[in-house]
């Protein structure tokens, strides 16, 4: 919608406040606008922050990808990319690397998903 | 890798070797140290940074005073990406001895919308593929350049798209110092979902604020979209703040939050007057925060003057408030791909424009009432209702679904020609999502939920601990792919220009080894459409291929016009075959002063012609000036416009050695006419093999010089010990 400029009107609650009031109050606007930004971020995840959790424990980005894939396939993201190969791991009493690399190849999924079928 | 010498070409193959073993030697952003005061020959300099103790190279005209290199305060940007990393490394090795100490890299078209990362050494699209074995080549090679420079090198490329976390891991591992990290950015100018954009961009952030790199934002690209760029500047500084102040949320330090601010406003605009309040309003309003000063993009044209001409005004602004890194935008980037030495340029235009104006704001001040006041507040009141706005309607998400963004009208003003995107579209929609409760990253720098205490409530403060430490902790967990195309990769493409590498063929170069692109400039008096294929033909008839114009200026639209053209020159050139010139040979004062006293010499010297200039002459003759006077040679310096035959006379009549004559005015070759006068008049006369003759001047070439009857010519750089040297060794030769 187009819109003349108002600013002389819509300025008027402002006129009034130094440039210090002025400046104070404008980083109080934009923290109210990043807060539920933040918050998003905190309560949420995505395949590229998943395979980035795989890249720091050691995976390739090659790696990455099929381990994501697949758990999204699963419906088992939610848990972490990294939570069910640290899960697996520990489960199957194998290293990080070697429970990543199969479940990179396709295998162990089934052990993956009744691992965290446990948990629900 | 052994340390570079400066005399010796930076070995590319020896960087490619045994990379996947490489880690960088640091991480995190270096700012320049300080040096107020600092006396450097002649001159004492209020604000620059402590000068390279290594090799660089100085202005042009500081061979006057010692070769002085002062060296700016703000860190100087360049962005160097041609396409090919391995030819890139080459250039970023220049630039960093021309005072660049951030590199940035571009990466190839479409990368924001690669999903996940892109691996090996393929070759890129207006950019480059950014890739692990390309970042760390590309460190590597600067961890050796910064050495050889003496200071720190920032790199910097891009934590954008919808692979930022993956990214910004990479970044932290492989040392890069710096990056692009805005999810508005990805929202408004890359379409990539919004809430995938800022869900990610938590991530991104946080790893970044682990490494220690310094963030910039992507608000400049609103003045870059907006057809009247002044005219976003309430919707920028809303712009920045949400970045700035989301990323000090997340932990960035605000010390390594860097807004990308660009004077908005161009010539013939009255832009300086414009930009002023817009700078001074952002500085006071994210005076916690660093300026990283961007050159005006928007207006520039195809001419490298022009460009510049904006450059400086725009490095004004910075003076006149402040910048903590300088950007540089290469004056050709109206018309290509910026080249090696439009980069060099850009870096010395910075360095020369700041260094230039050291030291301005001792003794000038802004004004604190007046138009600057007054502008810079209204600016501010504005940005405060865009802020106030976009709360009204719903928050970020809102405001950019109403298309709040990129609007043309000065705000609260609207044109509604705003960027609109819909909260569930674009580029990764419907791929965020809510983490379960017991949702678990055993990693460092990763942000928001983690249950790590359901498996080790001593592992809550460092979840990597739960593997015995990540990559970031135990680099020698990162998994290193080096290629996965056999047909584009940088070992195909330097077997194809294998020949050039060893130097012993050479061919012209402006990005690419032996590309063979050259620049010509040419003036046609026609008019712009006839000098433009005028233009073309002529490339061809000297053998260029692909010639195409890249500028056209009219001097007056039937008298001339100025065509730049480029082309291809397709020979090579064999170094070995080529005849050059020896050095000319030079003695020292003490062999020089010992010849004279032991047998004294007598010149006559004069400016020649119809012609006034008598700068460079003193200089070669006076002894103040290190001139020949200090050995000890007698000098009848006759002045200037001095007839031919009175300067061979006045030889005979004190019976000098030799004759010095200076011959400015090149015009119609009037200079070698000269010479060739003096020599027919000196054989006229029965004297010319008793002298020796000596002709100089800013135009002269030895070899023609030579060829016109002189004994020897002097141009542009010579000195008095030049000139001594040869008069003794010709004298004592004959």
């Amino acid at each position: 919608m187009k819109r003349i400029d108002e600013f002389s009107e819509r300025r008027k609650h402002l006129q009034y406040m130094d440039d210090d009031q002025l400046r104070e109050y404008f980083w109080e606007l934009t923290q109210k606008v990043v807060e539920p930004l933040l918050k998003l971020g905190y309560e949420n995840t995505s395949p590229s922050i998943e395979r980035s959790v795989l890249l720091r424990m050691g995976f390739s980005s090659i790696e990455a990808k099929p381990i994501v894939d697949e758990a999204l396939t699963r419906g088992l993201l939610s848990h972490g990319a990294g939570n069910i190969v640290y899960k697996l791991a520990k489960r199957e009493r194998i290293g990080i690397r070697e429970a990543g690399l199969a479940l990179a190849n396709g295998q162990k999924w089934d052990e993956a998903v009744s691992l965290f079928s446990e948990a629900l | 890798m052994k340390p570079l010498e400066p005399n010796k070409k930076l070995d590319i193959e020896q960087i490619l070797q045994d990379l996947k073993d490489y880690h960088p030697k640091r991480k995190g952003w270096a700012w320049r140290e300080p040096a107020p005061n600092l006396t450097l020959g002649p001159f004492t300099y209020k604000d620059v940074s402590k000068p390279l103790p290594g090799k660089s190279v100085p202005l042009m005209s500081a061979h006057n005073f010692n070769n002085v290199d002062p060296q700016p305060l703000p860190v100087i940007t360049t962005e160097i990406a041609s396409g090919r990393f391995e030819d890139d490394i080459r250039r970023m090795r220049m630039a960093a001895h021309h005072g660049a100490d951030h590199i940035m890299v571009i990466r190839t078209a479409g990368q924001s919308h690669f999903d996940g990362l892109i691996e090996g050494s393929p070759q890129g699209v207006g950019g480059v593929p950014v890739t692990r074995k390309q970042v760390r080549a590309q460190r590597k090679a600067l961890d050796l350049i910064e050495e050889e420079v003496g200071r720190p090198i920032n790199y910097h490329s891009y934590v954008s798209g919808v692979a930022g976390p993956e990214v910004a891991v990479m970044f932290a591992e492989e040392g890069v110092n710096g990056c692009h990290q805005d999810p508005q950015y990805n929202v408004i100018y890359r379409n990539i979902n919004m809430i995938r954009s800022f869900v990610d961009a938590c991530e991104s952030k946080k790893i970044i604020a682990w490494a220690g790199m310094a963030q910039i934002d992507g608000a400049h690209n609103a003045n870059a979209t907006a057809a009247q760029a002044w005219k976003v500047t309430p919707e920028l500084m809303a712009q920045h703040a949400i970045n700035s102040l989301f990323s000090s949320n997340v932990g960035v330090l605000k010390t390594n939050i860097c807004l990308s601010t660009v004077p908005p406003t161009a010539t013939p605009g009255p832009c300086v007057y414009m930009d002023l309040p817009y700078a001074v309003a952002l500085r006071e309003f994210f005076r916690e925060y660093r300026m990283r000063a961007q050159m005006n993009t928007k207006y520039i044209e195809s001419s490298a003057r022009d460009a510049t001409v904006t450059h400086v005004l725009n490095m004004l602004v910075s003076k006149l408030t402040s910048a903590d890194i300088q950007s540089t935008i290469t004056p050709d980037e109206g018309r290509n791909v910026p080249w090696h030495i439009y980069n060099i340029e850009a870096c010395d235009t910075a360095k020369q424009t700041l260094v230039g104006l050291d030291g301005l704001m001792e003794m000038v001040e802004l004004k604190k009432e007046g138009p600057l006041r007054d502008n810079a507040r209204e600016i501010q009141e504005r940005a405060v209702l865009f802020m106030e706005e976009i709360l009204e309607i719903g928050g970020y998400f809102s405001a950019v679904e109403e298309g709040f963004f990129v609007d043309s009208g000065f705000y609260p003003e609207r044109e509604d020609d705003g960027i609109r995107r819909a909260v569930d579209g674009g580029v990764g929609a419907g791929t965020v999502i809510k983490r379960a409760a017991d949702y678990m990253a055993p990693v460092t720098a990763h942000y928001g939920y983690n249950n790590v205490a359901q498996y080790d409530p001593n592992a809550v403060d460092d979840p990597a601990l739960l593997i015995g430490g990540c990559t970031f902790e135990c680099p020698d967990k990162i998994i290193f792919i080096d290629e996965l195309d056999d047909t584009d990769n940088v070992y195909v493409r330097m077997e194809e220009n294998k020949q050039y590498r060893s130097g012993k063929l050479i061919k012209p170069e402006m990005e690419w080894m032996a590309d063979g692109v050259v620049h010509v400039n040419l003036f046609f008096p026609t008019d712009r459409r006839i000098a433009e294929a005028a233009a073309i033909q002529a490339g061809k008839r000297m053998n260029l291929t692909d010639v195409a114009v890249v500028s056209r200026e009219i001097m007056q639209e039937s008298e001339g016009t100025r065509v730049e053209i480029t082309g291809k020159f397709p020979f090579d050139i064999d170094v070995t075959k080529l005849v050059i010139p020896p050095e000319p040979e030079t003695l020292s004062d003490e062999e020089i002063k010992a010849d004279i006293s032991h047998k004294p010499m007598t010149v006559v010297c004069a400016t020649v012609g119809e012609d006034e200039h008598s700068v460079g002459l003193r200089e070669i003759i006076d002894i103040k000036h290190g001139g020949i006077e200090k050995y000890g040679i007698k000098v009848h310096y006759l002045g200037t416009s001095v007839p031919i035959e009175k300067l061979v006379d006045a030889a005979i009549e004190v019976n000098a050695d030799a004759i010095l004559a200076s011959t400015i005015i090149s015009h119609d070759d009037i200079h070698y006419k000269n010479i060739a006068n003096i020599d027919r008049i000196a054989r006229e006369k029965g004297v010319r093999d008793k002298l020796i003759f000596i002709a100089g001047g800013t135009q002269i070439t030895p070899e023609t010089a030579v060829k016109n009857g002189a004994d020897a010519g002097f141009g542009r750089g010579c000195k008095g010990a030049h000139v001594a040297a040869f008069l003794v060794k010709k004298r004592n030769s004959v």
